[in-house]
């Protein structure tokens, strides 16, 4: 057990010194493979940042419901206390077709226009908040509305926060793609470093096992290097985002101040930043096992 | 110690460097391989390192019959042995010490008992002003004499030498002899191919003879 430890310690520590050793060489492979996991991680910021952002402008989805132009105050006395009544609505907001237009002409300064109407052409409508956000449920309550004597249209207000949840699905399927590829370049890079050096400590590879040393022994410092270019390619990868973002973020903030308002890009977080190290770390060793595998076995007196 | 039977090898090619080898070392002999280069010594000590695999025969060291042995225990046997080859096989990255440190390494010493091993086998081999140096500066004889210090410093119960004086001056070869003979002495079993007539006069060890292949175990020549 202990000397398992100390083989462990010693192997650590050989890595380094030889991480060390060729500072250059390792800087540009660190450098690659953070390039490659910047990607990714960079991706994800942007996603949550965008998911964030719509949530806070669209927090809850609202119906809202028309009646038909035809429909008469009982009509519209009908509908409000069957809406009451309903067990998914929470709040209810009656909207009489006056007012809509009112509001219109306040809104959108089109009084010439509005006042040139021979008649309003606005319906009556309900503002309706669901119970249960959920869209699913959100979409039954639509339909169940509409199918309503005297409703001409019910409409999801959320209806574009829906598009855009869509589109962010597709750029999570798009993250999870690319994470693939690059996790795939990953190992290959750690791979074909781990060749080279195979390569060129096919001597002491070759005396270590005529003197006794175990597979284990001969691949531990290699497994060890692979797992700490990842490791620090990960770091890499994490400082490039932060970088980008902290960058992007001074811009942004002008920006938004002229919107009068704040932006700001929401950097990786530390569990986040945790993970990318590990798997990073993981992608690494899982190269350079498979590199070990391969190619020791041409090297070594058998 | 070593025991084998009806050992052939032939090379991929149909070279047959041992044909129908049959012999015996005991434990704590010294024996010497005596042979023209090319018969097959070199072969030989390679079969009982578990370097090369017979093509037929079955060889037993340390009491494990080498055929049946699994891949990953071949590493445990090789740590009762030092090895000293003909090319050395040095390791030019790094210093004379760090050289004889590594069979140390490999099992797991502790470093400061290691350090002091590592001084004793310099000492022997009458390198320890040069624990320091980087082996491509040491001369041939110097490179040999290190290869010597690496393959005895965990003190292995058999010591396989492939020419270990081959490089070698006659003053450094009586050296050489007599560190052979002193690792002998305190019961570690001695092997050595050589052809150099000179240090087997001076040992007196069991003579096995080996021409085109064939082995001849004889008796120890008279002292």
């Amino acid at each position: 057990m202990k000397t398992w430890l100390m083989h462990h310690v010693r192997a650590s520590g050989a890595t380094l010194r030889k991480l060390l050793r060729a500072p250059f060489a390792t800087a540009f492979n660190v450098i690659v493979v953070g390039v490659a996991l910047a990607l990714p991680c960079g991706l994800y910021v942007g996603l949550a940042n965008v998911q964030k952002a719509v949530r806070t402008v669209s927090p809850e989805p609202q119906l809202t419901l028309f009646l038909s132009l035809d429909a008469n105050r009982t009509d519209a006395g009908n509908i409000d206390t069957r809406l009451k009544t309903h067990p998914q609505v929470a709040r209810l907001r009656y909207v009489p077709r006056e007012r809509a237009l009112e509001e219109m002409k306040r809104a959108s300064g089109m009084t010439g226009i509005v006042d040139a109407l021979e008649r309003n052409p606005l319906p009556d409508a309900f503002v309706i908040d669901a119970n249960d956000s959920a869209p699913d449920s959100i979409e039954r309550l639509r339909t169940e509305l509409a199918t309503w004597p005297k409703v001409a249209h019910v409409q999801l207000d959320a209806e574009w926060a829906q598009r855009l949840d869509a589109v962010l699905k597709v750029g999570r399927i798009a993250l999870m793609l690319l994470t693939t590829v690059l996790a795939f370049s990953l190992v290959a890079i750690t791979f074909n470093t781990i060749r080279l050096q195979i390569l060129t400590q096919r001597e002491e590879i070759e005396v270590t096992t005529l003197v006794g040393a175990t597979d284990g022994f001969i691949r531990r410092p290699f497994l060890y290097y692979g797992a700490v270019l990842g490791l620090l390619g990960g770091l890499a990868a994490c400082g490039f985002v932060w970088a980008t973002a902290t960058v992007l973020n001074g811009a942004l903030i002008d920006l938004s101040y002229l919107y009068g308002a704040r932006w700001e890009i929401e950097q990786l977080n530390l569990r986040d930043s945790l993970s990318v190290l590990a798997f990073a770390a993981g992608l690494g060793w899982l190269g350079a096992w498979l590199s070990v595998g391969r190619h020791l076995a041409n090297v070594r007196p058998r | 110690m070593i025991a084998l039977n009806q050992v052939t090898k032939r090379y991929p090619g149909g070279h047959e460097a041992l044909k129908d080898a049959t012999l015996s070392i005991e434990r704590g002999e010294m024996v010497f391989l005596m042979g023209h280069s090319g018969a097959g010594k070199s072969t030989l000590l390679k079969l009982i390192a578990a370097i090369e695999r017979p093509t037929r025969g079955s060889i037993t060291v340390n009491g494990q019959n080498l055929g049946r042995l699994r891949a990953r225990s071949i590493p445990y046997l090789r740590r009762n042995f030092g090895l000293v080859f003909q090319d050395h096989k040095l390791l030019f990255d790094r210093n004379v010490f760090d050289n004889v440190m590594l069979p140390l390494n490999i099992l797991g010493y502790d470093r400061r008992e290691a350090a002091r091993r590592v001084r004793a086998a310099l000492d022997k081999v009458g390198l320890l002003a040069y624990e320091k140096a980087l082996p491509i500066t040491l001369s041939g004889g110097e490179q040999q004499r290190l290869c010597i210090a690496r393959a005895i410093v965990h003190r292995p119960a058999l010591l396989l030498a492939d020419e270990p004086t081959g490089n070698l001056d006659a003053a450094y070869a009586a050296e050489i002899g007599e560190l052979f003979r002193s690792f002998n002495q305190v019961g570690a079993t001695v092997v050595i191919a050589t052809h150099d007539a000179q240090l087997a006069e001076r040992l007196a060890p069991r003579l096995i003879t080996i021409a085109s292949g064939r082995v001849d175990a004889g008796a120890a020549v008279a002292a």
